[in-house]
């Protein structure tokens, strides 16, 4: 098999919030082989802020993303749910509607680019399963997460609308999605299975609407907790950052503390590898780890 | 003689009856199903056959007036509609049968969907149009007027998205993503001269749009594919088109992503919470934020931000392809 290549659109809070996700990503992507090329050029994808604001502008931006993967000839690989989905959406729009797209390679003429729709998008933890493979991956594994108890918490931009995203998360069923757990399993760990593992975790109305976000990410943190949960997983930087920091507003909220060590995907898979923490960012957690 | 296949599954039934009951209990039926069985098949077999007690609503049989509606395996379904092979693939061979919501159950799966009319009658779910007595001729909408509603009048009211949505569960006063799609059915309407009126009802904090986390669940359970989060993006455009937007912390939130594209192609984490919380807000923020800082996750500096290459391209297409004022 030739090496696997993507263009990296990182998206903001791994260069920001959450810089271990980009440290453990650069690491994995190393020990296994896969070439990342950094999208330098890319922009924010609006985050579904921007489209509520400025819908038109959002495809501009988006599309502009694509153009600079289109032009290296890869297959855009996402780390962060809410890319994956608002850039998904960007593609899925202009490629069926001639029109539309016209009108955003308009703009993008201005800059000396166009959108053509020839590159694939694709969330890395779906790169990793259906391009790298999860048979391969386990062979690779050195220490066996076997002692834990691993919640997956899916991130709804990976799963939801299941429409957007059926080819190229390889049709996940959005009320029993089984790719994370299929990764901890791979990883030696002990998936766990709860209600909220498909849930949202409130990210987007933390600011508005404080109160529904917190009861969420209590619930997410209490259902992995009440399941004999060691520790919580995600594939998303978004649910990482509410899930990490949040855990004493949602204490408050849903009346019990609730904490856990989170890991990213990719740091779960490096501890795996016998990559050292360090190397993973775990400093960078506001629920320490506590369990190497 | 071929032999229709059949599975032996278990449907786990939720019962519960609010005049005399104080809790629900799940009873399990077991039964032979064949691969052209519906729900709801199953639930008039369970009544027919088994316990005559039990208690759900059905009525048009063809997926169109929405009574039907009710959750399997934690999913809402038009029972109806809903191929039994098809759930056990995703739920497996026990499958768990419950009202849209059971703290509303009246009667098994029967429930008290007041909330969700009151929700309807909130967004105003008519047109409002000042039409003459005596026109002469008719109002003639195009083709490509009707399209404008995406598709939002075929809602069946079933309250499938409704009761799928978590935020509708914790906050009582929210709309709702079926009254939003009303609502939206109705402001897309070019006979419609409401526009403000209703758009200020959607616009108001805790119960509009602004309070939508963007799970997508709607979008997902919806049976006709109505997809309602694409009509609550809408709704937001609709607000700051008409001017309408006001200054608070929803709508400084959507704005600043677009300066802080134009200025630094990323997104300015720390300055999107300040400026949304217009600095004195900050406080909710800081014990979390200083341990952010700690944690090397934030940085002390908020004007120290990433920049993306080539953010002159970045900043004359926000420059060129503006189409919102706020």
């Amino acid at each position: 098999m030739s090496k696997l290549k993507y263009a990296l659109f990182t998206g903001c809070t791994a260069r920001q919030s959450t810089p271990e996700q980009m440290m453990s990503t650069m690491a994995i992507a190393d020990k296994m082989g896969i070439e990342l090329e950094v999208l330098e050029e890319a922009s924010c994808c609006g985050a579904s802020h921007l489209q509520d604001y400025d819908d038109f502008l959002s495809l501009v931006l988006n599309a502009r993303n694509i153009c600079y993967a289109e032009q290296r000839g890869m297959t855009m690989v996402t780390i962060c749910n809410t890319c994956q989905l608002n850039t998904m959406m960007t593609k899925r729009r202009l490629d069926k509607d001639p029109e539309l797209k016209a009108k955003v390679n308009e703009k993008l003429k201005e800059v000396g680019l166009e959108y053509k729709g020839t590159s694939e998008i694709v969330h890395f933890l779906y790169a990793i399963i259906d391009d790298f493979g999860l048979e391969k991956l386990s062979k690779m594994v050195v220490k066996p997460l076997a002692e834990f108890n691993i919640a997956p918490f899916y991130g709804c931009h990976n799963i939801r609308p299941s429409e957007i995203h059926e080819d190229s998360n390889n049709h996940e069923n959005a009320y029993a999605p089984r790719s994370l757990d299929d990764l901890i399993l791979a990883c030696g760990g002990k998936n766990v299975d709860y209600d909220e593992k498909n849930k949202c975790c409130g990210f987007h109305a933390e600011l508005q609407a404080p109160h529904t976000a917190a009861v969420l990410t209590g619930n997410a943190i209490m259902g992995a907790m009440d399941n004999n949960a060691d520790m919580m997983v995600t594939p998303c930087p978004l649910c990482h950052l509410k899930l990490d920091t949040q855990y004493e507003h949602a204490s408050k909220a849903v009346g019990r503390d609730v904490k856990l060590p989170v890991l990213h995907m990719q740091q779960m898979i490096g501890l795996a590898f016998g990559i050292d923490g360090k190397d993973l960012g775990i400093q960078h957690h506001v629920s320490e780890i506590n369990f190497l | 003689m071929s032999i229709i296949p059949t599975k032996k599954l278990v449907f786990r039934v939720f019962r519960f009856n609010a005049e005399t009951d104080y809790l629900p209990t799940y009873i399990n039926y077991e039964m032979e199903v064949t691969h052209e069985e519906v729900i709801l098949d199953i639930l008039n077999r369970i009544k027919w056959d088994i316990d005559g007690s039990l208690s759900y609503r059905r009525s048009c049989r063809h997926g169109i007036c929405g009574i039907c509606s009710i959750k399997v395996g934690g999913k809402a379904v038009l029972a109806c509609k809903e191929n039994v092979f098809q759930l056990v693939e995703t739920f497996g061979e026990e499958l768990l049968i419950e009202p849209l919501s059971t703290k509303r159950s009246m009667k098994d799966l029967i429930i008290d969907k007041d909330d969700f009319w009151v929700m309807h009658d909130k967004v105003k779910p008519y047109l409002i149009s000042d039409v003459e007595e005596h026109p002469e001729h008719e109002h003639i909408v195009t083709p490509n007027e009707a399209e404008e509603l995406l598709e939002a009048d075929y809602c069946i009211q079933c309250g499938a998205c409704h009761y799928s949505c978590p935020v509708t569960e914790i906050n009582e006063q929210f709309i709702g993503p079926a009254a939003f799609v009303k609502a939206y059915r109705f402001e897309a309407d070019v006979r419609d001269d409401a526009h403000v009126e209703r758009l200020d009802v959607v616009n108001e904090e805790v119960q509009g749009v602004w309070d939508c986390v963007k799970c997508m669940e709607c979008a997902e359970v919806c049976p006709k594919d109505i997809n309602p989060i694409e009509k609550i993006t809408k709704l937001h455009n609709m607000v700051f088109a008409e001017g309408i937007a006001k200054n608070n912390i929803a709508t400084r939130h959507a704005v600043y992503f677009k300066d802080s594209i134009a200025k630094h192609g990323q997104l300015n984490e720390a300055g999107l919470v300040i400026y949304s919380e217009k600095g004195y807000g900050m406080y909710k923020h800081l014990k979390v934020g200083m341990k952010m800082i700690a944690k090397g996750k934030a940085h002390i500096n908020p004007l120290i931000v990433p920049k993306s290459e080539k953010l002159d391209e970045i900043s004359k297409l926000v420059k060129i392809s503006s189409t919102s004022k706020f």
